[in-house]
């Protein structure tokens, strides 16, 4: 039929179109991380406590090296740098929750935003505080007196920081899973665990035999291996490398699971 | 054909959680342009109906229409906005960023300093919003659910645990925006608000529309008085059959009738009858809001006029 210019039709035939991107936006996504860098006990977490165990633990090993020459407090600084970056994605991921348990997802379903560009908000959120985490644990080590070879500094660091990208699938998992408002109250404690078991406090071979083999299947065990491995020089593990495809598969198809799930319930 | 579409088509909702039936087989058009209050007790199903209505929950019977489409073409073209109880909004941003970030998430929305102008709240833009009030929580909501120029806007109980200022400056801001052809529908168990701000009254009850009409139809739906008497054992088919009365209802020992002529009434009882302690008091929209939302089995009434219009 045809369709006249009557006073509805006008009042319809306004700009009327679908965001672009599904709405994702850098704008939103600078607000994201000003408002995550605003919180400072999310700042105490991610940079500070993981910089403060460096000139905790790692300074008093200074002048010790490793096997190769290389210093064992890059050995620490690059563990911490991991360290600092899966908690900052975690708590980045499980931000989630928070805006679950407080009804922000339930509004955003009210307007054109697609759910998949509030996750892909959240890892880039999450992403950039794990490259911050990194850099500032990288930047204490470095006015500490660390020098490593710049290779090392790089690959290291995009490791440490990629496979940072893991813990925010995790994030997301728990953010999704738990119906919570600060997931991160048990997470911080969870991630602790889990970075002492990946051997980012201490070497694993300090523990006893039957720990060693049950860490070697935990999720922080395999990122932790890979950023180390440039200093070590130990090439590439593939068994580390198959630990983190096994979590990120894990963490990755368990969050888009719940993701889907709570999006589709209607 | 978008275009001539009804803004809204709710036709056979029907909702139930477990053994409670929500939304009972709802039918309901509202034309572009109309403000239309849905008014009903907590529980008559406002909430439940509000979200189907945008698509927020499924209905396990009956489709919905907004212009003709699904609520969720109505939302990604921005059609529809939303302005909904509680929740929402994150405490950590300001009023301001609230804003920004919420028009990124549109194709083309209106300026932010406009809505926060039109919301009244354009000196709170640096406020963090967990530190507005929930007056000032709701106007934000107001400002957001602006951002898109919606052609319906849906308000769900806006006011709920406001003060009468924080009411009474919100309205005045949902007034002040009132643009010709927006249609708006907002659910509220204020009587008042419904009186005050909708050109038409949806009363629903435990899931059903129990009255639809004008504010002046509805309002004349409590037109007459009501006589109570004390009077043991009432004759309440004779008194239902006296000119003009309406219903009669049986109290213990009372008797309340509702007459459009009261005369009729106290002469009947006071020269025919041994009831005492008569009053005549005139029924306000209260009255006639609680006698057609009450659950039927709540009182022993004997209906003697037409308690469902339409």
């Amino acid at each position: 039929m045809t369709v006249t210019a009557s006073p509805t039709a006008t009042a319809t035939t306004r700009d009327r179109r679908p965001p672009a991107l599904g709405g994702f936006s850098t704008v939103v996504l600078g607000i994201e991380i000003r408002r995550v860098l605003r919180n400072r006990r999310t700042l105490l977490f991610i940079l500070v406590m993981p910089a403060v165990f460096f000139l905790l633990f790692g300074l008093p090993q200074r002048g010790q090296t490793l096997d190769n020459g290389l210093p064992v407090t890059g050995w620490i600084m690059i563990s911490l740098a991991v360290y600092a970056a899966m908690v900052a994605t975690t708590s980045a991921g499980g931000a989630v929750a928070t805006e679950r348990a407080l009804g922000w997802s339930r509004q955003l379903r009210l307007t054109p935003l697609h759910p998949a560009a509030y996750v892909a908000t959240k890892i880039a959120t999450a992403m950039v505080l794990g490259l911050l985490g990194v850099l500032v644990e990288f930047a204490v080590g470095a006015a500490a007196g660390v020098r490593l070879p710049a290779h090392v500094w790089l690959e290291s660091g995009l490791t440490a920081w990629l496979g940072s990208l893991v813990f925010a699938a995790l994030g997301l998992f728990v953010g999704y899973l738990a119906p919570a408002e600060n997931v991160m109250q048990f997470m911080g404690p969870a991630l602790a665990i889990l970075a002492m078991l990946g051997g980012l406090f201490v070497p694993l071979a300090l523990l006893p035999d039957v720990m060693q083999q049950i860490a070697k299947f935990t999720p922080v065990y395999g990122v932790g291996q890979l950023a180390r491995a440039p200093l070590t020089g130990t090439g590439v593990d593939w068994a580390a490398v198959g630990n983190v495809a096994a979590w990120a598969a894990f963490f990755g198809l368990g969050a888009a699971r719940l993701f889907r799930r709570d999006t589709t319930r209607v | 054909m978008t275009d001539t579409a009804p803004a809204v088509a709710l036709a056979g909702l029907t909702k139930t959680f477990g053994p409670v039936t929500a939304v009972d087989e709802l039918s309901l058009r509202i034309n572009p342009g109309e403000v239309v209050a849905f008014l009903g007790p907590n529980g008559a199903g406002k909430t439940t109906t509000v979200d189907m209505l945008l698509g927020l929950a499924r209905p396990d019977a009956g489709t919905v229409r907004l212009f003709g489409g699904t609520p969720a073409d109505a939302v990604r073209l921005g059609r529809v906005a939303a302005v909904m109880q509680t929740g929402g909004l994150l405490k950590d941003l300001t009023v301001a960023e609230t804003v920004r970030m919420t028009a990124h998430f549109y194709g083309h929305t209106r300026p932010a300093t406009e809505v926060l102008e039109r919301a009244g709240i354009a000196e709170l833009a640096d406020r963090p919003v967990g530190k507005c009030s929930g007056g000032q929580q709701q106007r934000l909501r107001f400002a957001l659910a602006l951002l898109p120029d919606p052609d319906l806007m849906v308000l769900d109980e806006p006011t709920t645990g406001m003060d009468v200022e924080g009411r009474r400056d919100f309205w005045q801001a949902i007034r002040a925006d009132a643009r010709s052809g927006r249609t708006v529908l907002f659910a509220t168990h204020y009587l008042d608000e419904a009186d005050a701000y909708a050109d038409r009254i949806v009363l629903l009850r435990q899931g059903r529309i129990v009255a639809d009409g004008t504010t002046a139809e509805i309002k004349n739906l409590a037109a007459g008085r009501v006589v109570r008497a004390t009077l043991p054992g009432a004759d309440q088919a004779a008194l239902a059959a006296l000119p003009g009365v309406r219903s009669v209802e049986v109290r213990g020992d009372a008797v309340l009738v509702h007459s459009e002529d009261s005369d009729v009434v106290a002469r009947h009882l006071l020269t025919r009858t041994a009831a005492r302690d008569l009053e005549i008091t005139s029924r306000n929209l209260e009255d006639a809001f609680l006698a057609l939302t009450a659950t039927a089995d709540a009182t022993a009434t004997a209906d003697a006029g037409d308690r469902s219009p339409r």
